[in-house]
């Protein structure tokens, strides 16, 4: 049963030796041993690494040290974080076959944070969806309906949360990826502002765009494992030097006086109207608990997609380049010389999605193409920022759906690229803008499917975001709801 | 906003990727219609605006040059589809 | 070359740093080691990595830059030149677009003494590739990444140049400058410094430029010199056989003197450049840049004018002294030490360069010391000793690296001045030679010269020239009147 408790509940019991570290890794390990077949959430299991570090860390604790904010939790990290020694694939055949020489940054830190990575999660292949449904190793399902999508791309990690096979996880946030699998799942989404958690060790999808966030069932843990990831890394140019605060200090339940802006003109077109009215009913809470709603407008948001599906395929086509053949990964079996290498490994190795995604952003950068479409994208980019710091003139965050709708069917949108890219809408300007975005569990519509509700806050004031985030929480049932599988 | 298939094949040719036939007409399409989705931002009035390329504003962040031991040659190749003496190996490169 | 075609040239320089790592990882630069042991996951493109730039990079690039006559930007970034190839891991090369940390220099020289200025276009920084060796067993190509990640500059120049002559010594001015700010170590054998060659023909009088190739890396002066003249007579040729020069990228087999196209086409190149989104832009303040032009050494053309007004070698001389730091920095040491600046240089220019080419050696390895040398001048200075023994002892010098004192010494080269000792000399060959005695009397005066050889040998060349021919002169004119 300790599979279903949170970060804050277990560490307690751990430290106070209530329960030793080796039984909250069995009951995880009987819980994944038991959904796994029906959710399908992992790509790798570290099962040995698991008990080895339960060991380890029991032993540190039962001698009196101090085995770090996350000692003995069992976590699960998203299968594009390189792992030392580790499988990591990006749920691609591509690297169906790469163990990492190296550990990213992330896993350092929660490592050192006495944290135990149980395993690996499923996601779309390199990060590229909103299903998890492009993985080239399996079809994770959404624990509220197995017959729906996660959503994606980090929907193994969402998944895993969301049907306590884990206590909490790691995702990565390009476009929504966190955000919109945590309102998927009825988990807490966070992506923060980019370049307050490093990305050394983050397989590249874009890279202006990722960022590492936590997925944990409330928003208690999102602080505590935010506190455990954060912070400047020297191997990460991108990363910012701020003085990191304790995040779980600025959880004190209040709302009162606070700014939060709607952006409604933004949001009126292709809501969902269960998601409208179980947003509708969040921001009424909101005002109840003495929080000030006003209205804002972001005239620039409609054209973050657009400005998304420019610069992000652009950067990946550069990234994923290296995927060649030669060096590490997959190398066809068919060839007779160089070209063929080349050729061939991309095309067996990469799944239809990504070689979209490749196909359009060497077209984006083509020569001819670069100012009508990545350097226009550049400037709307600058126009949106500077729509968001407008409005953070006025208020202290914004709120907003998560995503236009709840779960589909697997296979209901992957025939048409545009209208799955739309279900970013919500999430997308966040990435574009570099702000922190949070997902909370904010109902469920007519089905039983969760419906996310989206905080977004000002440069590095994550502490706002989970200060309303956990106000709201804690004053709602939403986030105690479970899937019954 | 039409793509050739010509405009595939080229692009594709400088992705490393090969396409059939088939494959082609289906990019073309799919790469319209994003084309066309992104066409949206014509609209809008970008002079005089910078473009961001960086997310956060930071600049000249460099590193001391200083030497740290390298990875040993096993870990290096380690991932490696074919090696030889020490190097990766692939068919003979022409010029 | 025909007179009646003008030859229009460019050159691209690369220049290997030397710095003690990699341009963005902490990897040695050392040359030369066992493949793939100089290289971690961020130089040999493993997923997830990302780079760090090294500091040191952009302050020997904004040193060249001063050097050169350059603009310095205040605002630079670095982008992303996308290609696929074995030796390049993340199938991109960092590099600079737009905005290059250096533009619009130049650079003056002299060529067969007539002033030249070749415009620099721009310099920036960006990463080496690694190394293809082809494997005679397996006929594969094998994959060193040692050298992935090098820091280099790129240097390209105005097409200012009209002549192999004036490529040669533009090359030449701007290895003087890399060595003389120490930031390359410029063995061209070892590939640190390499040259590409854009180069187009047209005929005298014509305005707008030919189409132009592109041969790459060429890595000795004698390279750049060949492969110029190969491809001018190729592009001449083909115009007069009524061909066409198509824009193409060439290699130079320098073993067999060909140029040849490589397979790879120009046109098939879309490098689809943008801003490297992992590495942030670079802004220099007028501080940082100041401070570094204040430190800059004695630029190669300074201390020439310098050799020339006050120590009053000639131009030539200068030129070839200074155009190498090490060899200028040994003329120094042997002028402090002998105080015959004239005497130093017609040394280094003369023995010192021939036995240098002789053994292929440069001046930095050779055995004994620049105060060696000057020691070696002022004992022909004092007269201890005479040029030509000078001449063997200097043989010694260098076969040995023994100071010359003591070679001199053990050798019993000491030159007799002793005037009694010499007129016994004297004597005695004017006796043994009556025939040239007699011609003398008879006003064959050359007879004078085969006794004073004779003398000198009969000395071993130790006897003082001077005082051997006043002697002979007394002693034939006591004879003559009798």
């Amino acid at each position: 049963m300790y599979e279903k408790l949170t970060i804050h509940e277990l560490r307690d019991k751990i430290k106070n030796k209530e329960v030793t570290i080796k039984e909250v890794v069995d009951d995880v390990f009987k819980r994944i041993e038991a959904l796994e077949p029906k959710v399908e959430a992992f790509v790798t299991l570290n099962k040995e690494y698991a008990y080895k570090r339960a060991e380890e860390l029991q032993a540190k604790l039962d001698n009196g040290d101090n085995i770090g904010i996350l000692g003995g939790i069992p976590v699960a990290i998203k299968d594009n974080m390189c792992m030392k020694d580790t499988l990591t694939t990006c749920s691609s055949k591509m690297l169906s076959n790469f163990v990492s020489p190296y550990s990213g940054t992330v896993v350092t830190k929660l490592e050192e944070a006495g944290a135990i990575i149980v395993g690996k999660t499923n996601m779309d292949e390199f990060a590229m969806g909103s299903s998890t449904a492009t993985s080239a190793h399996k079809k994770t399902t959404n624990p509220w309906d197995t017959e729906r999508v996660p959503g994606g791309s980090s929907g193994g990690s969402a998944a895993c949360v969301a049907a306590d096979m884990a206590i909490a996880s790691l995702g990565s946030d390009t476009g929504g990826s966190i955000r919109q699998p945590a309102s998927y799942c009825s988990v807490v989404g966070l992506k923060p502002t980019y370049g307050l958690v490093s990305r050394f060790g983050l397989i590249a999808f874009a890279s202006s765009l990722d960022q590492i966030g936590p997925f944990t069932k409330d928003v208690r843990d999102s602080a505590i494992m935010l506190n455990a990831i954060a912070g400047h890394d020297s191997k990460d140019t991108t990363s910012v030097e701020i003085e990191v605060p304790d995040y779980e200090k600025a959880l004190d339940g209040s709302v009162k006086g606070l700014k939060i802006g709607i952006p409604t003109e933004f949001i009126k077109d292709g809501l969902n109207p269960e998601v409208k009215r179980a947003f509708d009913e969040a921001i009424e809470k909101l005002k109840e608990l003495g929080a000030e709603v006003k209205e804002i407008s972001l005239d620039y948001a409609k054209y973050a997609l657009p400005v998304y599906y420019i610069i992000a395929p652009a950067e990946a086509s550069s990234n994923l380049a290296r995927y060649d053949g030669i060096k590490y990964g997959y190398r066809t079996a068919n060839f007779d010389n160089l070209e063929d290498i080349y050729a061939n490994s991309r095309t067996e190795g990469f799944g239809d999605e990504v070689k979209r995604r490749i196909m359009l952003g060497t077209y984006v950068l083509s020569s001819g193409y670069y100012d009508a479409y990545y350097k226009r994208a550049g400037q709307v980019r600058t126009l949106i920022k500077e729509d968001f710091d407008k409005a953070f003139a006025d208020v202290d965050v914004i709120a907003l759906p998560t995503a236009p709708n709840t779960t589909f069917k697997f296979g209901e949108k992957s025939n048409n690229p545009v209208e799955m890219y739309l279900e970013d809408i919500f999430t997308v300007p966040v990435n574009i803008a570099g702000l922190p975005g949070i997902s909370v569990p904010c109902g469920f519509d007519s089905k039983n499917l969760p419906i996310g509700l989206q905080f977004i806050g000002k440069v590095f004031d994550e502490q706002t975001l989970l200060k309303v985030s956990y106000a709201y929480e804690q004053n709602t049932e939403h986030h105690k709801a479970r899937p019954n599988i | 906003m039409k793509i050739t298939h010509e405009e595939v094949k080229h692009i594709a040719k400088l992705a490393k990727l090969s396409l059939s036939e088939e494959e082609v007409e289906k990019y073309a399409k799919d790469l319209g219609g994003i084309a066309e989705f992104v066409e949206k931002l014509n609209e809008v009035d970008v002079t005089g605006v910078n473009p961001t390329a960086h997310a956060v504003d930071k600049y000249n962040v460099f590193r001391a040059d200083e030497l740290k031991d390298s990875y040993n040659r096993e870990a290096i190749l380690k991932n490696a589809p074919s090696k030889e003496a020490g190097c990766i190996s692939v068919p003979k490169v022409v010029e | 070359m025909r007179e009646d075609y003008e030859v229009i040239i460019g050159l691209e320089v690369h220049a290997e740093l030397a710095t003690k790592t990699k341009i963005y990882c902490s990897c040695s630069t050392e040359f030369g080691s066992d493949p793939n042991t100089h290289c971690c996951p961020i130089c040999t493109g493993m997923p997830g990595v990302l780079p760090v730039l090294n500091e040191k990079v952009v302050e020997y690039a904004v040193k060249m830059g001063l050097a050169t006559n350059c603009k310095i930007a205040r605002f630079s970034k670095q982008d992303r030149k996308n290609y696929f190839y074995p030796d390049l891991p993340k199938a991109y090369q960092t590099s600079q677009y737009d905005l290059p940390l250096c533009y619009e220099g130049h650079v003056d020289f002299k060529v067969n003494g007539e002033p030249k200025t070749v415009g620099i276009t721009r310099i920036h920084i960006e990463e080496d590739a690694g190394k293809l060796i082809h494997d005679p067993y397996t006929g594969d190509t094998l994959v060193d990444l040692n050298r992935c990640g090098v820091p280099l500059i790129e240097i390209v120049s105005e097409p200012d140049i009209r002549s192999k002559d004036e490529a040669i010594e533009y090359m030449q001015t701007l290895k003087s400058i890399l060595e003389y700010l120490e930031i390359c170590d410029c063995k061209m054998q070892e590939g640190s410094l390499r040259c590409d060659v854009n180069l187009s023909v047209r005929k005298k009088g014509e305005t707008k430029f030919g189409t132009r190739t592109e041969t790459k890396n060429l890595n000795s002066f004698k390279a750049i010199g060949r492969a110029i003249e190969f491809e001018i007579d190729r592009q001449i040729k083909e115009l007069e056989n009524g061909g066409t020069i198509y824009q193409e990228t060439r290699r130079w087999d320098d073993d067999k003197g060909i140029g040849y196209a490589m397979r790879t086409k120009e046109d098939a190149h879309d490098y689809r450049y943008f801003p490297e989104p992992d590495l942030a832009p670079i802004v220099l303040s007028d501080d940082y840049v100041n401070g570094i032009e204040a430190a800059l050494p004695e630029m190669p053309n300074v201390r020439r004018e310098r050799y020339i007004t006050e120590l009053g070698l000639p131009e030539y001389d200068a030129t070839q002294i200074t155009n190498s730091k090490k060899m200028a920095e040994f003329f120094d040491k042997a002028v402090a030490k002998c105080g015959n600046a004239k005497l130093v240089s017609n040394w280094l220019m003369s023995d010192v360069s021939r036995k240098l080419n002789e053994s292929e050696m440069e001046i930095d390895n050779i055995k004994f010391t620049a105060e060696d040398l000057g020691d070696l001048i002022t004992l022909i200075d004092k007269g201890t000793i005479s040029s030509a023994i000078a001449k063997k002892v200097f043989e010694d010098m260098f076969e040995t690296g023994d100071a010359p004192a003591k070679i001199v010494e053990s050798k019993g080269l000491v030159q007799i001045t002793d005037e009694s000792a010499i007129r016994d000399l004297v004597i005695s060959v004017i006796n043994e030679n009556e025939q040239s005695v007699q011609d003398f009397i008879n006003g064959k005066d050359k007879a004078v010269g085969f006794i004073v050889g004779q003398t000198m040998k009969a000395s071993k060349g130790k006897a003082n020239p001077g005082i051997v021919n006043k002697l002979i002169m007394e002693e034939l004119n006591k004879r003559k009147n009798g």
